[in-house]
């Protein structure tokens, strides 16, 4: 079986992000960039299955200018057998993405594609559900647990309130949620290792999807800031400032 | 204008934030209508009827969409989307589940979790962990969009409007509903709760988040957790508040033993007043308290629960 594993280059999870004096974007100008973590997971999941002798070859995508092959190499790293970078310069929205994926899945037909639910930066939790759909497969979102067997995944779903398990027929689309595995780390032999491995890159425009923007961004601004508070000094002055002041509680 | 409201709801009843989502779609036009697509929903429909600004209900009750899988609802959906200008469902991991798949499938870019509408095509929404709030503008036709329901108020009541039963043959070939397991408590649920007390790394184990409860019960409060002591396996992941867990905003919020990373924050900041209990004096969490508390949890907590 082969495991298609999309990915992205976001900002580090560690760094917050500044917006800019303009109100135009979030300045990302010297600003560490890493793999969105849900990603890192999407890449640990499906080479764990071919770990476990459920998947042939994985192969990790990613889609933007040249500087997401950093990326692409740590997948490599990890353990994906090939990369594919989708060179393209526009800023790009969940659909275009779904639409180039659904692309290079009509290529590859790959009867898994694991990717994150969501990335760090735009939060929109779509791609996932997009592809699906683009290429009429099942989809099994937000997983925490996957289990392949006979022509089958059996995913485990975080749903609000508790666990849904749904079977779905293979080919199908899993998205991850953050508890499906602990990634590993790439070690130095595996480093060095990646550099040798292929990575293709093909032009965005080649795949023939209309990469016309479909939502303008108007501006971009800072959330109001909360007031800073009060450090009490004990509980009873605490719970007298809720009743009183606050008028939270009675 | 015409908007169509995906119904959030368990089959018996409607769910609170069904009535916050016809708050957002009232702003951008006056003529609202509801899917409830269920199984023995009937009950749900009538709740979805009385909420004020709704014209029609569409109830289509089958077996079939039971689950509310993505495959079938969103090919439900799809049916039914013509007439309408806007598609809108509550950011909640059924809503997250189901809609991008209409959106792809009506060749639409979706709108994520809008929380706040400025016209009809233009809509604010957090990114990058609420660390930035940015305004956007569909250019499609159609357009899609899921409603963070904490931003938004709920609707007054109406007298029930029309009802209408639609029948809608499926065929889900590519997946399966296996099983539930839901967690069982007796407290409200986060989103909805007017308080919520939530632990962190510092509560140290799964067991101590026992100090919590009497806190809780006296309080009518939901409990729920950081990714830190999600992560940590003291508690499941439903019960995880922030950037990709749940997105709160009670009246009340009480962070015990949270050091208040940016992804915890992103999903109690909203809340009209916030407590902070932690040791450390330069925890972030008490940046955005409103009353912080510096000391060990283990002494405050029971002194909490019997000066409540």
């Amino acid at each position: 079986m082969k495991v298609l594993v999309p990915i992205k280059r976001v900002i580090d999870y560690n760094v917050k992000a500044r917006v800019k004096p303009d109100n135009t974007d979030v300045d990302l100008t010297n600003v560490k960039m890493a793999m969105n973590p849900f990603c890192e997971i999407a890449i640990e999941e499906a080479i764990r299955l071919k770990e476990a002798g459920n998947a042939s070859e994985v192969i990790a995508v990613s889609i933007g200018d040249k500087a997401c092959q950093e990326q692409l190499r740590t997948a490599l790293a990890l353990g994906a057998d090939k990369a594919i970078h989708i060179q393209t310069d526009a800023k790009l929205e969940s659909l275009h993405i779904a639409k180039l994926l659904a692309k290079l899945v009509e290529q590859q037909q790959p009867e898994l594609v694991i990717l994150g639910k969501q990335s760090i930066d735009s939060d929109n939790n779509q791609t996932g559900q997009m592809l699906a759909a683009l290429t009429k497969r099942s989809q099994g979102t937000f997983a925490s647990k996957v289990v392949v067997e006979s022509g089958k995944v059996q995913v485990t779903r975080e749903v609000d309130g508790g666990l849904q398990t749904v079977s779905l027929s293979l080919p199908a689309v899993v998205t991850t949620d953050l508890r499906l595995n602990e990634p590993r780390y790439a070690s130095l032999p595996n480093i060095m290792k990646a550099k040798r491995k292929p990575l293709e890159t093909i032009e965005a425009s080649t795949l023939d999807v209309d990469l016309t923007p479909r939502v303008e961004l108007i501006k971009v601004e800072e959330p109001s800031k909360r007031e800073s508070g009060v450090i009490v000094e004990s509980v009873s002055e605490l719970v007298t400032k809720l009743k009183t002041e606050a008028k939270v509680i009675s | 204008m015409k908007v169509l409201v995906i119904a959030e709801h368990d089959n018996g009843q409607l769910k609170a934030e069904t009535s916050k989502v016809v708050n957002a779609a009232v702003k951008v036009a006056s003529s609202i209508e509801v899917l409830v697509a269920g199984h023995n929903v009937s009950e749900a429909a009538v709740s979805a009827s009385e909420i004020d600004g709704v014209a029609k209900v569409h109830v289509v009750d089958s077996a079939a969409f039971e689950h509310q899988l993505a495959e079938n609802t969103a090919d439900l959906v799809v049916e039914i989307s013509g007439g309408y200008s806007h598609i809108f469902a509550s950011a909640s991991t059924t809503g997250k589940n189901i809609l991008p798949r209409v959106a792809a499938l009506l060749d639409t870019s979706q709108i994520s979790e809008i929380i706040d509408v400025i016209d009809s095509d233009t809509f604010k929404r957090p990114i990058y962990a609420g660390n930035a709030i940015a305004t956007v503008k569909s250019l499609d036709a159609l357009k899609v969009l899921t409603v963070r329901a904490s931003a938004f108020d709920s609707q007054a009541q109406q007298s029930p409007c029309e009802v209408e039963t639609l029948s809608f043959d499926v065929t889900n070939t590519l997946s399966e509903f296996v099983s539930i397991e839901q967690t069982e408590s007796e407290r409200p649920e986060l989103n909805a709760a007017p308080v919520v007390i939530s632990g962190g790394r510092g509560m140290q184990n799964g067991e101590n988040f026992a100090l919590l409860n009497g806190i809780a019960d006296k309080l009518g409060a939901a409990i729920g957790a950081s990714r830190a002591a999600v992560d940590a396996g003291f508690v499941p992941n439903d019960m995880q508040v922030g950037q990709t867990g749940k997105i709160v905003a009670p009246d009340l919020y009480i962070a015990v033993g949270i050091s208040g990373a940016i992804q915890h924050l992103a999903g109690m900041k909203d809340s009209k007043v916030i407590v902070a209990i932690n040791k450390d004096p330069d925890a972030p969490i008490f940046q955005v308290a409103d009353y912080g508390l510096v000391g060990d949890l283990f002494d405050m907590l029971p002194e909490l629960e019997s000066a409540l």
